[in-house]
């Protein structure tokens, strides 16, 4: 189903990044094919924030690799990351609260008239038909979206990395302010993305999101990669037991697990 | 994308809540219906209610006449056209303090130019030499702006600081330029930018302007119409459509007939042949270039891609790096539009006081951001109005004028300026507040 023949869409290869000595994230690697969703898990602090911000420009790595499709790249803005195909929905959101909904989407990215007007009517049109697909509910796009609801802030930076075709979607913890409902909402758009070839690095806690939405597992704990294991081979508890002991599945005791509990 | 657009019409009409299809009942609800900024009208009504006190109040009840409007007008220039570039580096988080210092060194450079350099090389009182006086102030302005701005955004000191440093050395400068002298005077022509009897339209071109500006105000509602109702969004009512036009297009008409009612004293009239005539005024130069100022700096604000960035930055700094937005390079831009306003400002002050000293503009900075603050801007960032800022300087100005008008001393003046400071932000905190809630 996933076509694994050509090279991957996205491979992060041993890639470092450090704090003052500290090393947030240490000589990790992972990659992503099309229409492909791979979870990042770890506890907290366990680099996955890190790893991922190096590919969508927030923080260059200090050393390592990027490729995308195959070619190296070198991403050090936000502006290089998009340029390549690469959006993110970050954990904070990254929304401007002063600013409407229309205004948030296409934040740095705007419509204009021909005489290089802003064209808020053609950015709200666009807005409209994009919230029709991914949360119908949603109607406030002349307020600030400082007024809206966790939901729809959420909504809001889902409708600015879908909007602009991407290939590579990064998704933070994307249901971390949702109820149930929006919740079972973004796992549908996940998979509706992933059927049209989108490559996805979905970072979570939950695990069992992450279960529910990935191809494969990555697990990282204290900056290093623990494995990356396809998800029908295992099982919760092993992954569980790769969180928190940083142990494969094959070096998993009986003794291990019956602690996990 | 065809059946998303479908389902989007058919939504339209369960989403207009209900309260927009009753007659709204409260003025604020009024207000919200119309699509009317109520921050905006509880400013216009400050002023409505500052100058009426003050006109029944002032012996003789001079106030509201056209000699002071006039003269308030003209008074609210200055501040006022610099207030629209604070806004801008406000919402963005900086802060401009040496707004009054670079208009003493640009102010002086003007003069020093048009008064001991032009005379020179092109001769004295040359039909140019108020342009290239003017080019080299506007020149001058943006590049120290570029420059202070440059510090603050690439560098990373706070503008406080850098500002604080410029507010010491451009005041420096502007005493070494002359040595501490007063140069004096200015260009006959140059000098009818700071308004005063010759240096105004007259009233027949007042009149022309204040209905062209009305035929403007109500195209720009016909085109904003037009372009939304091609999307199919949610209009204004048309009873809030031609409510605004008859009322401000109203409001400008009377505002500018009441102002033509100010006539050359009779002995300049004599002087020009027309003596027993009443020959009006008309608006000044300060008053229509602060207006154009105004008019322009919406624009760009509400308009431009520029624009949209400053706000986005002065929302989320770290959300607009991550869209993608050049936010180093747009702090830049903010702090040389700040300088290329400052410049217009210092020739619009030289023009008026047909001299410049190294001591213009003292204290002005304060005056330029407290209007940009009463007008509504957050220190905060990410918040604030062009038209705001200009009714701000207004509501400055207005306080000062009335006050001098009583007869009230200096100090006290301050005082009172101070107060209305502290109160007009604090009544904004405390709405704004309330709103959130």
């Amino acid at each position: 189903m996933i076509d694994r023949s050509g090279p991957p869409l996205v491979e992060l290869r041993n890639i470092r990044v450090a704090f003052g000595g500290v090393h947030a994230v240490d000589d990790v690697t992972v990659d992503l094919y099309p229409g492909e969703v791979v979870g990042l898990v770890g506890g907290n602090g366990a680099g996955k924030t890190t790893l991922i911000r190096t590919l969508s420009g927030a923080h260059p790595a200090d050393s390592g690799q990027i490729l995308i499709g195959g070619e190296p790249c070198t991403i050090s803005h936000p502006r290089d990351a998009k340029a390549l195909g690469v959006e993110t929905i970050y954990q904070t959101l990254a929304l401007a609260d002063n600013i409407d909904a229309p205004g948030n989407v296409f934040l740095g990215r705007e419509l204009t008239t021909r005489f290089g007007n802003l064209d808020d009517s053609a950015m709200e049109d666009a807005t409209r038909k994009l919230m029709g697909r991914l949360n119908p509910k949603f109607q406030n796009f002349v307020v600030p979206v400082a007024s809206l609801s966790g939901g729809q802030r959420q909504s809001v930076a889902i409708a600015r990395a879908v909007h602009f075709n991407a290939r590579i979607l990064i998704m933070d913890e994307p249901t971390a302010a949702l109820g149930p409902a929006e919740t079972r909402q973004v796992g549908d758009l996940i998979r509706q993305l992933r059927q049209e070839g989108l490559g996805i690095f979905l970072i979570s806690h939950d695990i069992h999101d992450v279960f529910d939405l990935s191809d494969r597992i990555s697990v990282m704990l204290q900056g290093k990669l623990v494995g990356t294991v396809n998800k029908t081979d295992v099982t919760t508890d092993e992954v569980l037991a790769m969180i928190i002991l940083g142990k494969l599945p094959g070096e998993v005791t009986q003794k291990d697990l019956a602690e996990l509990h | 994308m065809a059946e998303t657009k479908v389902s989007a019409a058919e939504r339209e009409p369960e989403s207009a809540p209900e309260r927009e299809e009753r007659p709204p009942r409260s003025f604020r609800e009024t207000l919200r219906a119309a699509e009317i900024d109520a921050r905006l009208v509880g400013l216009l009504g400050a002023l409505a209610i500052i100058w009426i006190v003050f006109h029944i109040i002032t012996p003789n009840h001079t106030f509201l006449t056209p000699r002071n409007l006039w003269n308030l007008s003209v008074q609210t220039a200055v501040v006022a056209i610099m207030a629209t570039g604070m806004v801008l580096i406000i919402v963005t988080r900086n802060i401009d303090l040496s707004v009054g210092a670079v208009m003493a060194a640009v102010g002086m450079a003007m003069a020093v130019v048009q008064h001991d350099w032009l005379p020179e090389w092109i001769g004295f009182d040359h039909p140019l030499t108020w342009v290239i006086a003017i080019a080299v102030g506007l020149a001058l302005g943006a590049a120290i702006g570029a420059f202070q701005g440059s510090i603050v955004a690439y560098v990373g000191v706070p503008s406080f600081i850098v500002t604080l440093g410029g507010f010491l050395v451009w005041r420096g400068v502007a005493w070494w330029m002359a040595s501490g002298q007063t140069i004096a005077p200015m260009d006959t022509l140059f000098r009818k930018l700071g308004g005063g009897s010759t240096g105004t339209v007259g009233g027949t071109w007042s009149w022309i302007l204040a209905v062209g500006a009305c035929v403007g105000i109500v195209l720009l509602q016909f085109t904003r119409r037009r372009q939304r109702g091609r999307y199919g969004f949610r209009l204004r009512p048309m009873w809030a459509e031609i409510a605004i036009a008859v009322i401000v297009c109203g409001a400008l008409l009377v505002l500018v007939g009441f102002l033509n009612r100010y006539y050359l004293p009779p002995a300049l009239a004599a002087q020009a042949g027309k003596a027993g005539q009443n020959i009006s005024l008309g608006l000044a130069y300060p008053v229509l270039i602060a207006i154009g100022v105004g008019i322009v700096m919406t624009f760009i604000a509400t308009r431009r891609r520029f624009g949209r960035f400053v706000y986005g930055i002065g929302g989320n700094p770290e959300a607009a790096e991550l869209a993608g937005i050049k936010t180093k390079r747009t702090i830049v831009k903010t702090f040389t539009l700040m300088g290329l306003l400052v410049g217009l400002a210092a020739a619009v002050q030289i023009a008026r006081l047909n001299a410049a000293v190294s001591s213009l503009g003292t204290g002005m900075e304060l005056n330029v951001i407290a209007a940009a603050v009463i007008g509504g801007t957050s220190l905060s960032g990410g918040i604030g109005t062009i038209v705001g800022a200009l009714l701000g300087a207004l509501v400055m100005q207005s306080l000062v004028s009335g006050m001098v008008l009583m007869g009230v001393e200096a100090p006290l003046q301050d005082i009172v300026v101070g107060i209305v400071l502290v109160f007009a932000v604090a009544l904004d905190t405390i709405v704004r507040r309330r709103a959130a809630r």
